[in-house]
């Protein structure tokens, strides 16, 4: 016990000498919940709509008060000519631009047909889809309020309420992946450089020459990161509740039951990566490559697990963020208990014993 | 006849088809300096580990302070101490740090620790430094406080790797003082080095080549032997058989 204190006073000082460092880790969850709570919006807004009506008349007006008053859009005036928009389009001044045909009014009225033109910027797909549903919406209901049901015999309306993230709100699809990112990132790298250091400055021989129990150290290591992610886990929660507005709606003990379910197997990677690489800058790149990559593109973070390619999908099963991820929404967002999560539970548990038994016979190999 | 602190018989270490030690036997006895020669690549740091109980034989036995090296690594850690080729204190803990973690992991009580960290800072003369990070110290003065940090717990062996690599001439006078020092108090000292000149300084040496022991008596006997005038030309006549590449 006397050596694990020993042993865990001195960690602390490592980890409270080097500033640069300590900023970092405790920097790095506030940092990436403000960026990706504010700079980061997926919400589709603010959208850069101009309209051209060679001949104005009172339909193309009502359509253009509607977009006008609408909240999303932004309306950046009349086009005179279809020069001028698309002009405007290449220069990306516009997201959107609405064009109606010659007479509209007149054509409407007599044939009952009208075609108008969504023009939009696809160099962002998801914005350009989306600001086109909106002007469609829009449009197809003035349709509705000008002709009422009459001409058609029947009509079905769907009507769509999106349940769990009603404001359909980025944040609360950002802040599980944050945590899973920022806990593990941070565990990872910081354990396996802190052994690797130690036999990169021999100090491991000295260490392993003396009456200090492997497993003395191992624990010694792990506790001051257990500290600083679980500070980070308080951050982000605190962070993302109070100011992002994310509500926390299950248990807040299951999910600190997860988070330390997933700190233990970030903790656990960063030993093995320490018993498989030999210098503190590989112990990094192996850590971050293999940490970043998969929780950005395969833990269903930013891109649905579900529109992947098959083979894709089938990694993303080895990809610990991803059942966590899955995990904290269940409990956070849709407020549900253990009866749905414990599959993702057992799963990490399970990855936790396989990594320290890898990380066990390595380290056994090595003394033999 | 002294105590022999060190026997051992048949030591022999192999990593696959590569015989890093083959077969060595020697005995060092209580109080000694005993010098480990060999060229790179010769077995010496392969064969100190098994000493010190930190990696098993392929197969021969010894005893350590007087415990078994492959049953009892364990008693034999907590009697010996060790300083690496490489500098082996932390470089961002402070100087009383250092020997508190140390004295910590040797099982030493608060108390032991304090009295003998002021009695170390007072004889290396090193009580204005007790609270300076290790990394602002000269190198000389990081080797001696290492040196000091492996005997802190009063060890019946200690065992230096390599203690002066990269260190200046004075600063190694200085610090084979200290090892005689260590000596006289009755600490065996098991010693690699590079420097002939301070295989001169050791009551016996040992000469490793590709493995085994080819030769092993005191300085002077050994130049007899080999009708040499110093231990470097004796090393240089052994080297010359080697078949290994370094």
């Amino acid at each position: 016990m006397k050596q694990l204190i020993a042993f865990v006073q001195k960690e602390f000082y490592h980890i409270f000498r080097d500033n640069r460092t300590l900023l970092v880790i405790l920097g790095m969850p506030v940092v990436q919940i403000l960026l990706f709570g504010f700079a980061i919006n997926m919400e589709v807004q603010d959208i850069r709509v101009a309209l051209f009506a060679p001949t104005p008349d009172a339909f193309t007006q009502d359509v253009t008060e509607k977009i006008r008053q609408n909240g999303y859009f932004n309306y950046q005036g009349n086009m005179q000519t279809m020069q001028e928009v698309e002009e405007s389009m290449r220069k990306g001044k516009l997201d959107l631009a609405v064009v109606f045909p010659p007479h509209f009014q007149r054509e409407m009225l007599h044939s009952g047909e009208g075609v108008v033109q969504l023009i939009t910027s696809s160099a962002d797909p998801n914005r350009g889809s989306i600001a086109a549903t909106y002007a469609t919406a829009i449009i197809s209901q003035y349709r509705m309020e000008q002709t009422g049901a009459a001409d058609i015999p029947f009509q079905i309306s769907t009507e769509n309420r999106m349940i769990y993230n009603p404001r359909m709100k980025s944040a609360y699809m950002f802040v599980p992946g944050i945590m899973g990112l920022v806990l593990m990132i941070i565990s990872t790298i910081m354990t396996s450089v802190s052994i690797i250091r130690e036999k990169e400055r021999g100090t491991m021989e000295v260490l392993l020459a003396s009456p200090l129990k492997q497993a003395t150290m191992i624990v010694a290591k792990t506790i001051p990161y257990l500290i600083i992610s679980l500070l980070n886990l308080i951050s982000i929660l605190l962070l993302s509740y109070f100011v992002l507005d994310v509500p926390i709606r299950g248990s807040l003990l299951l999910l600190t039951l997860l988070s330390l379910l997933y700190i233990f197997l970030s903790l656990s990677y960063g030993l093995t990566i320490s018993t498989l690489v030999q210098k503190q800058i590989n112990a990094v790149i192996v850590s971050a490559m293999t940490v970043m990559i998969p929780v950005l593109m395969l833990s269903g973070m930013i891109f649905p697990i579900n529109n992947m390619p098959p083979a894709l999908q089938y990694l993303s099963l080895v990809v610990p963020a991803r059942w966590f991820i899955d995990a904290v929404r269940k409990v956070m967002i849709q407020g549900l208990g253990i009866s749905m999560v414990w599959q993702e539970m057992v799963i990490l548990t399970g990855m936790i014993l396989l990594l320290l038994t890898v990380t066990i016979v390595k380290t056994k190999k090595r003394l033999e | 006849m002294k105590k022999k602190v060190i026997a051992v018989s048949g030591l022999t270490k192999r990593f696959g088809h590569f015989t890093a030690v083959d077969h060595i036997t020697f005995d060092v006895e209580e109080g000694e300096i005993f010098g480990f020669l060999g060229a790179n690549g010769a077995g010496k740091t392969t064969a100190m580990q098994m000493l010190c109980g930190i990696s098993k034989p392929t197969s021969g036995s010894g005893t350590v302070a007087g415990f078994d090296i492959i049953r009892e690594n364990e008693q034999i850690k907590r009697n010996i101490g060790y300083m690496s080729q490489r500098f082996s204190l932390y470089e961002d803990l402070k100087v009383w740090e250092n020997i508190r973690l140390f004295g910590g992991i040797y099982g030493l009580s608060d108390k032991v620790i304090e009295r003998k960290t002021d009695e170390l800072l007072e004889r290396l003369d090193f009580r204005e430094e007790r609270s300076t990070l290790v990394k602002y110290l000269p190198l000389g003065w990081k080797q001696k406080l290492a040196f000091s940090v492996a005997i802190f717990h009063d060890p019946g062996i200690v065992f230096l790797d390599e203690p002066t690599g990269g260190v200046d001439p004075a600063m190694r006078r200085q610090f084979w003082e200290m090892i005689y020092e260590a000596a006289d108090r009755g600490i065996t000292v098991f010693v690699t080095t590079h420097y002939m000149d301070e295989a001169e300084y050791c009551n016996r040496v040992s000469i490793m080549v590709d493995g085994r022991i080819d030769a092993l008596d005191t300085p002077g006997a050994l130049r007899s032997q080999y009708h040499a005038t110093s231990i470097d030309e004796v090393f240089r006549q052994l080297a010359r058989r080697a078949r290994r590449n370094e």
